[in-house]
């Protein structure tokens, strides 16, 4: 996308409402990956707008972007939630390609979904270079404590064993899902953020085009769209 | 006098749209043919008494002089006795002929005895049935009567326990299995506690192609088992509507072709030639809904009877204007542009260059409407997932980009189709633009204020409803198939009227493309209402009258209704569909301002219609 989008003059961008200091906002990949029913679009959807509604099962992938205001940093996520089910797996490869974050989901009542999240972490660590992605193994539906299959002790050592972060979070309830997003946001700008390259920077692009309402340049874009 | 001036009246109104080149005019000619038609058709007992003869005489060959004789003028020459004659259900059995019907299997059996291997398929399926639950038990359904127990949408039948009687009373089961025999779907009840019933579907299945044979139906007192084998998948319909065998069998195909739609046929043949007894249902997972959204819409909407698309009605000039700003928003391998609101569409653009002398077919846009429909996790943000076209492609995955544009409501939806699975970026960018286009037009809150229309915009008193399908004009224009229908207003605003209309037009439908005897026109006076259905090569139509209308009455309404389409054709469908190519010329395509170019040189293709 970021070579496709027609470049603006940096300085152009900066009347954005949302941009009004200069904070750099750097974009952030992030990918859901688990079962199906673990919780992923409610996750993504407490993220997104703190709601919770029961949903259908995902078709292919959604994709969803929030934003997460740090001290001297705006990340904005672009938060891509797969479908759990196992025929969209060919396809998955394609989301969590690049991404910096990756949020293994599990339900905590159901233990074949924890054995799949160390599945998909497998499949994670046959694709990326380490450094580029923060883990996180996510322990949802925390609020089925009665039903609970998976104690938080062996999520934990699993974490701490494969170096991942952890937490149990109740998309239901929203228990810990800001928290997680948080504290997400500030372990890949701590280590992918700084690293040279590590995250790109994300223009505004309705901007492109208010720009060009008023230049009406052919020359400018490739893909001008008249109104 | 007053008749005459009608059919004056009426030949000229069938003139509009049947130019002299029609090859049987007479046929078409509606008033001809109406006043040979008798007032009081198919009563019920008659219906039967006739069955039981034709079911005896069941002349498998004597099908073929039924065939040839069905393109002269049929309905026109035959007296009305004989058009209400019913058609021999079992010509589609090619191989067997379990003419087992209404309380005659018995002597049907009887009849057929001669033939010892259809004797026993009957038997079989009669047993096999019977024990599973699936057939009669003697005891008289309401059922048969209209759906009024029709199941509310959505609900979730997968706990539904399958000894209990209301799980048989439901109208129309779907199983889906494998060669192997395993099931992979069941419309009501858990695939698992069906397993010994798909197990003897299967059974019946092998058991007829062991003799080189294919099993296509079984007919019982109350249901119509109908079977289709599609590569290594076998479904199933166990249906006591009243509904055609072959309706029965397209429904069918629109199941296989929502699997085909998430697998592709190709990677379903694979599976199953290198695992003959694959559980299909771990690629299914999560699916079930939106078979089951498909079975319902099925039910509920005439779009799959008719096989077209319910386009919403939209001023010509609003439907141009959106048309060219998807033209605008382009990418390479962008190949669809699909706009829908409200659930029906509003205009389609495709790609030039890719795909010159293609469209897509109605199928495939009821299976992109379902799974918009089905899926409420598109709600929740921008969705980017393969789909399979089955009638574009069966093999090839398409990346389907879907998106609401006006949140919270999400009624107005962008769908955007690219052969390349890493275009997301580039397809959303699209949509931004489109979103913003729409914007400065204001279109969305012009698209908010665009509706069904009421029958009563026809200005025909005593016309209820109706639904008119014109059909493509070949060596033209390559239209999709398109139809237009009034909302379903009283009588027929409850749910189980509405489904009692359904039934009847399926039944006139079902008549009018019965294969051994098709009919051209069908005037039908049934106990709450009257239908008229007619076909001609430029359009078919269904009408429903109130039940006092005279023929007379309904020759003039017809009249009037056509004409009324005719001036509204360009509001009631997309006359155009507007193609693009992917090699964007700045110069040309920032300076079109409004519709300039299409609304004017549209002519040719209007008259044709």
């Amino acid at each position: 996308m970021g070579e496709s989008l027609p470049r603006v003059p940096r300085g152009s961008q900066h009347p954005s409402n949302t941009l009004s200091r200069p904070v750099q906002t750097l974009r952030v990949k992030m990918v859901l990956l688990g079962s199906s029913g673990v919780g992923k679009s409610s996750l993504a959807l407490r993220f997104g707008k703190d709601q919770f509604k029961s949903s259908s099962p995902t078709v292919g992938c959604a994709y969803l972007t929030q934003v997460v205001h740090l001290n001297d940093v705006t990340l904005r996520f672009e938060i891509w939630d797969t479908a759990g089910q196992e025929k969209y797996h060919s396809v998955t490869p394609l989301y969590y390609r690049g991404a910096h974050a990756a949020l293994l989901v599990y339900d905590i009542s159901k233990k074949e979904t924890f054995i799949r999240a160390q599945v998909w972490l497998k499949e994670l660590e046959r694709h990326y270079v380490p450094g580029s992605t923060v883990i996180w193994l996510v322990g949802n539906k925390g609020d089925l404590t009665e039903d609970r299959q998976v104690s938080a002790q062996e999520a934990q050592s699993l974490a701490n064993e494969k170096g991942l972060s952890f937490t149990e979070t109740s998309a239901l309830s929203g228990d810990q899902v800001t928290e997680l997003l948080q504290a997400l946001a500030h372990r890949v700008y701590e280590c992918i953020g700084a690293q040279q390259g590590g995250l790109s920077e994300w223009r505004e692009p309705s901007l492109v085009t208010l720009h060009h309402k008023d230049t009406s340049n052919p020359l400018a874009s490739c893909c001008k769209v008249g109104p | 006098m007053e008749r005459d001036n009608h059919q004056e009246g009426e030949a000229q109104g069938v003139k509009i749209c049947d130019p002299p080149s029609e090859s049987n005019p007479a046929a078409d000619t509606l008033a001809t043919s109406l006043s040979l038609l008798g007032n009081h058709m198919f009563p019920d007992s008659v219906e039967r008494n006739e069955r039981l003869g034709v079911n005896r005489e069941v002349p498998a060959d004597s099908l073929l002089s039924d065939v040839t004789a069905e393109e002269s003028s049929l309905d026109a020459e035959t007296p009305s006795n004989q058009i209400m004659k019913p058609e021999t259900e079992c010509q589609d059995n090619v191989s067997t002929q379990p003419a087992a019907d209404r309380g005659t299997e018995d002597s049907a059996i009887d009849n057929d005895q001669s033939n010892s291997e259809e004797f026993v398929v009957t038997m079989l399926a009669k047993a096999k049935l019977e024990e599973q639950g699936l057939g009669v038990k003697g005891r008289s359904s309401p059922l048969l009567e209209a759906g009024n127990q029709e199941s509310p949408a959505f609900m979730s039948h997968r706990d539904e326990d399958v000894t209990a009687d209301s799980w048989r009373a439901h109208r129309k089961h779907v199983f889906v299995l494998s060669e192997a025999g395993k099931p992979i779907y069941s419309r009501y009840g858990s695939e698992e506690a069906l397993s010994s019933t798909m197990g003897v579907m299967m059974a019946l299945v092998s058991f007829v192609q062991s003799g080189d044979n294919i099993i296509r139906s079984v007919y019982s007192e109350e249901h119509t088992v109908v079977f289709l084998q599609k590569g290594p998948l076998v479904l199933v319909c166990v249906s006591s509507s009243r509904q055609s065998e072959q309706q029965l069998r397209a429904e069918l195909l629109y199941v296989y072709y929502q699997i085909i739609s998430m697998l592709t046929q190709a990677s379903i043949s694979r599976i199953f030639e290198h695992k003959k007894n694959y559980d299909l249902r771990r690629l299914l997972a999560g699916s079930e809904k939106i078979l089951d959204g498909l079975l319902n819409m099925v039910d509920s909407d005439p779009s799959f009877l008719l096989a077209a698309v319910h386009c919403l009605p939209l001023a010509s000039s609003l439907r141009d204007s959106l048309s060219q700003i998807l033209q605008k928003a382009i990418t390479p391998n962008l190949v669809f542009s699909i706009l829908i609101a409200k659930n029906q569409l509003l205009t389609i653009v495709q790609e030039k260059t890719v795909i010159e002398d293609t469209r897509l077919e109605p199928t495939d846009i009821h299976l992109l409407l379902n799974l918009i429909g089905a899926s409420s996790a598109f709600q929740a943000g921008e969705i980017w997932t393969p789909i399979c076209l089955p009638l574009f492609n069966p093999d090839c995955y398409f990346y389907a980009y879907i998106s609401y544009l006006d949140p919270p409501e999400c009624t107005v939806c962008l769908l955007l189709l690219s052969t390349d699975k890493e275009a997301f970026y580039a397809v959303a960018d699209c949509k931004r633009k489109i979103e913003e286009a729409m914007v400065a037009q204001n279109s969305l809150s012009l698209i908010a204020k665009a509706q069904s229309y009421s029958v009563s915009q026809v200005g025909v008193s005593d016309l209820r409803h109706f639904m008119y399908k014109p059909f493509d004009v070949p060596d033209n224009y390559r239209q999709l198939t398109q139809f237009t229908s009034p909302e379903m207003e009283a009588p027929y605003s409850s749910e189980e009227e509405k489904m009692r209309l359904l039934d009847l037009y399926r039944y006139m439908h079902s008549r009018i493309h019965s294969t051994s005897r098709p009919l051209k026109l069908i005037y039908h006076v049934a106990e709450r209402e009257t239908l008229l259905a007619w076909v001609t090569s430029k359009f078919e139509l269904y009408t429903c009258f109130s039940p006092l209308v005279t023929k007379a009455c309904a020759i003039t309404a017809i009249t009037k209704l056509l004409r009324w389409i005719k001036k509204e054709e360009d509001r009631l469908f997309i006359r155009y569909p507007p193609k693009y190519s992917t090699t964007p010329n700045p110069s040309k395509s920032s300076r079109g301002g409004k519709s300039d170019q299409q609304d004017s040189t549209d002519n040719g293709f209007l008259s044709l219609l």
